[in-house]
């Protein structure tokens, strides 16, 4: 077994953590560093439950070894609120009812982020598909489509 | 004093948003997995069994405890006693033989995961094969070999009939009125067998469990759970534990379905802690084993005959139903239970024979999953009403109208069922599809169709299943209200604030009901199962609110020297109608009042304590089903689909879909709409993709990429639901649940809607693209 002792940015906070050479970055979040709004579902790529921005692309984070994010900016869900203001998918997520058991929330509002930031207007199928790899059991889906669509045309708007 | 302003809104009825939603959508919401233990928390993995059926002739695992790291191995001759809900019929750890793919047989407890699941490799379990029961029907017959020789031993509750000596574990029948003497009046008859595979819940938290016990007797059980006090119950009577001393902290849990209902694998963790105490011992399950371990909903085979009149008056039905139980029916006979009591669907038969029958197989063990055995009766009534309205050439919406249950009628096992909205939800939803319109499909290569089903379903539990809710007052006007059931999602945190605070009268803001359910300090609750919660629960909590409204008014009127019959709570505030005096609570609901010489005090702290429970559920005959009142009601409505089928792949495009049902009275209308839509798309996901692959007694299919659930891409963008209120006589303001009954009618509504599009019935799901265009071929619509 390798050790090796990284540095990293989790959430604008400069992080230096020891770590097992097999040690994924959904584990590093969790155990190490006490961030357990990401979560665990499969641990192995297929429900999206764990899915964080690594330098601003999303990712699996049980698919990403911690050894591999030496120098990565990371980005959770604890990490989506600036100064206290709730991100504008969480916001929508939240006045349309699309939460329920909240299990798969953390990882579709950080795809919904990831979305948005490479394409601040996406069409109703490109919504869909950001959010095919993100499995959710209880609210059938609709309603976290439709607070992608209202966080876009809400930024929409704030930028214009 | 200020005069208070009346509240002239009702919170009840209201749309507010979720109580837990910031925690969920910040990453602060704390689930059974996020609990930090430190550094003495050891973990624990399972040996499992790779045979369906075998003898353990020997377990050897000396070479484990000699692994640096393990610190204990169990097995099943450590845990001699039964556990189990209904039937009990399991051990903790399969003791002289296997009975499914994935038994436990041992479990190690070391220091880190890695070292414990290395140690399951040193250890040797010597089997000698048996034959396994792969089939239900088979099963039931009399060359099956017998799975449970020691059934006749197992403790059970009246109302579960086994059969000895065989492998039905329960057999429950209907008779009433004469089926033989009805067929030759009938103008039209079906028959047809229908066949439901099993399917898993997934949820996407697994299930994990974290146990300690220590040296003064004391064991707590930290664990992902929708039954926190039927687990203490029942483990503590398993391994002989005062209830006193066990103590379950259930945090939020990340979707249940019936899978973490009774006990299941956190039996584990708890008998490892018992031997090994004073440190946390922790068991999640990897994905992997959440598919093939893990409760299933039992597969069923249901052999329908029904028959009507030349005017379209149903007659007849004879239903027989094999549920595969699968290698333990400790919870699963009592889906076979409801299966039979509501096996005419929500139809008025006046001649009935049922058999619903329980079978032990050597598959995994079925149990409870959200609809408790109504979307899989549902997939063959629902089908066979539209199959025998074509054959009488009636419109089916019309023969549904007809034929559906109304309130008096008289059900298949005597009960007199109470008012029912299901023809206005009928109505609503062939109105929104707009049934009988043959419309046009988008492209040359596609079929169109529609379909609807409806669906009844009661809550399933035992006669006397209880509730119990405290309400506690705070000297700043906040109140806390404790309850035992679990937010699963499902916005029952939610609801019981609602209920409190419009009881009470005070604003919802000032109203808190949060987690955890922890039974040392949270009432008893029996589980969160049956979309019970809303109706029991509420009960409980709404008496709790009037018990603290009624010592409040009382401190009150004591101080004024006036009736409580001429107070009330408005606001916060209790006002007089005869004087228009009056006093916000937060003044003294902690503190009391001083009496009106200012010698001495009046009242003190205000806890209101509310319980429920159902008293008029009567037995039903073993022999014929009969009874007073079976259950204690039924939500009712419709439900179905228009789709288009491309006739080049076979695959169903959902275009629309449309559900009514009758909720009694919405607390919070938009968590119903809620539950409408999740439902429908968890059914429309198993009538579409799900099955689990069982080859041999093994599951074939145990991960995501293998076992296909629905995701955004597959679900119809417009989904429209109706709500339908017609009150519940006991429910609180009327109310019923609805958090199962959305997922009952969506296979059988998918598979009209199909036969709709084709002309080809294709009876048992799932429906793939692969098996659609298989039919399609066969039947001559494609070549």
């Amino acid at each position: 077994m390798s050790y090796h002792r990284i540095t990293l940015k989790v959430n604008g906070s400069l992080e230096v953590v020891d770590i097992s050479g097999n040690m994924t970055l959904l584990q590093m979040l969790r155990e190490k560093l006490a961030l357990t709004g990401t979560k665990n579902g499969c641990a192995s790529g297929e429900c999206g439950a764990c899915t964080v921005l690594m330098n601003g692309d999303a990712v699996n984070s049980c698919m990403v070894l911690a050894a591999e994010c030496d120098g990565a900016e990371i980005i959770t869900v604890e990490g989506l609120a600036k100064n206290g203001e709730m991100d504008v998918v969480q916001k929508t997520l939240v006045d349309l009812g699309a939460v329920q058991c909240g299990f798969c929330t953390p990882g579709v509002l950080i795809s919904a982020r990831a979305l948005l930031n490479r394409n601040p207007h996406p069409t109703e199928f490109e919504i869909r598909d950001a959010l095919s790899g993100n499995l959710c059991r209880c609210t059938g889906y609709n309603r976290i489509v439709e607070a992608v669509k209202v966080a876009a045309e809400i930024e929409g708007q704030e930028g214009a | 004093m200020a005069i208070a302003q009346a509240s002239t809104s009702s919170v009840v009825g209201k749309s507010v948003k979720r109580i837990d939603v910031q925690e969920k959508v910040t990453g602060a919401a704390q689930y059974t997995d996020d609990i930090a233990f430190g550094n003495a928390l050891h973990h624990c993995r399972v040996k499992r069994s790779p045979h369906p059926h075998a003898l353990i002739k020997k377990i050897n695992y000396d070479k484990a405890l000699l692994i640096p790291g393990v610190k204990l191995v169990v097995t099943g001759e450590d845990f001699p006693e039964y556990v189990g809900l209904y039937l009990q019929d399991r051990n903790i750890f399969a003791r002289d033989r296997v009975r499914f793919v994935g038994e436990g047989v041992a479990a190690v407890v070391a220091s880190t995961e890695e070292i414990a699941e290395k140690a399951l490799d040193a250890i040797d379990v010597e089997y000698e094969l048996l034959q396994p029961v792969l089939d239900p029907e088979f099963g039931a017959s009399k060359e099956a070999p017998i799975i449970h020789p020691d059934l006749e031993k197992y403790e059970h509750p009246n109302f579960i009939f086994p059969v000895n000596g065989t492998n039905m574990a329960n057999h429950f029948k209907i008779r009433k009125g004469d089926t033989e003497a009805a067929w030759p009046q009938c103008a039209a008859i079906v028959e047809h067998t229908f066949r439901i595979p099993q399917v898993q819940h997934v949820p996407i938290e697994p299930h994990v469990a974290i146990a300690k016990a220590e040296e003064n007797g004391q064991v707590t059980l930290w664990a992902s759970t929708q039954s926190p006090f039927a687990q203490r119950a029942l483990l503590a009577k398993s391994l002989h534990i005062p209830e006193s001393d066990f103590r379950v902290i259930a945090p939020l849990i990340g979707g249940g379905f019936g899978c973490k209902a009774g006990v299941t694998m956190e039996a584990i963790p708890v008998a490892a802690a018992l031997k090994l105490k004073g440190v946390p011992i922790k068991l999640l399950l990897t994905r992997e084993e959440e598919f093939y371990t893990n409760f299933v909903r039992q597969g069923l085979v249901i052999k329908l005959k029904v028959g009507c009149d030349k005017d379209g008056n149903l007659l007849a039905m004879e239903n027989t139903m094999y549920w595969d139980g699968g290698a333990y029916t400790e919870y699963g006979v009592n889906v076979t239970r409801a299966g039979g009591y509501s096996s005419t669907g929500p139809y008025d038969i006046p001649n009935m024979r049922t058999d619903s029958i329980c079978v032990y197989t050597n598959h995994p063990v079925g149990g409870a999953y959200r609809g408790f055995g109504m979307a899989e009766l549902h997939t063959g009534v629902g089908q066979i009403m539209d199959m025998l309205a074509d054959k009488i050439g009636m419109d089916r919406t019309e023969f549904h109208l007809r034929n559906c249950v109304r309130g008096g009628d008289v059900l298949a096992t005597g009960m007199v069922i109470h008012e029912v909205g299901l023809p206005e939800c009928i109505d609503k939803v062939a109105r929104a599809l707009k049934l009988g319109e043959k419309e046009a499909p988008s492209a040359p290569n596609k079929l169109r169709g529609k379909g609807i089903a409806l669906a009844w379903k009661a809550p399933a539990m035992p006669p006397n299943a209880g509730s119990s809710a405290l309400v506690k007052m705070n000297a700043d006007g906040t109140v806390n209200v404790s309850v035992g059931g679990q937010e699963l999602g499902q916005g029952t945190f939610t609801a019981m604030a609602q209920i409190a605070a419009e009881s009470l009268g005070v604003p919802y803001e000032a109203v808190k009901v949060l987690g955890p359910i922890d039974t040392r300090y949270s009432p008893y609750e029996w589980q969160t199962v049956a979309s019970r919660l809303t109706w029991s629960m509420g009960n409980a909590v709404r008496n709790a609110a009037l018990d603290a409204k009624k010592k409040i008014l009382d401190i009150v009127a004591e101080a004024w020297n006036e009736k409580p019959e001429d107070l009330d709570i408005k606001d916060g505030y209790v006002i007089s109608y005869k004087t228009e005096e009056s006093i916000e609570i937060k003044d003294f609901v902690v503190y009391g009042l001083p009496k009106a010489d200012d010698q001495g005090w009046l009242g003190g702290p205000i806890v209101g304590a509310g319980s429920f429970m159902p008293t008029y559920v009567t037995g039903l005959d073993a022999e014929t089903g009969q009874g007073e009142r079976a259950v204690v009601h039924y939500t009712t409505g419709a439900q179905g689909l228009d789709i288009e089928i491309d006739k080049d792949t076979g695959r169903i495009t959902v275009l629309y879909a449309a559900s009514a049902f009758d909720v009694g009275k919405a607390i919070n209308p938009d968590m119903v709409r809620q539950q409408m839509e999740g439902g429908f798309v968890q059914g429309l996901s198993s009538a579409m993709f799900e099955e689990c692959q069982l080859v041999g007694g093994e599951m074939r299919n145990p991960s995501f990429v293998d076992y296909r659930i629905a995701t955004a891409i597959d679900v119809p963008e417009k989904i429209d639901t109706f709500i339908v209120e017609t009150a519940q006589d006991d429910g609180p303001f009327g109310a019923r649940g609805i958090g199962e009954h959305p997922l009952v009618p969506v296979i059988a509504a998918l598979a009209n809607a199909i036969y709709d599009a084709t002309g080809v019935r294709i009876t048992n799901p799932p429906f793939s693209a692969e098996k659609i265009y298989m039919a399609l071929l066969e039947a001559g619509v494609v070549n």
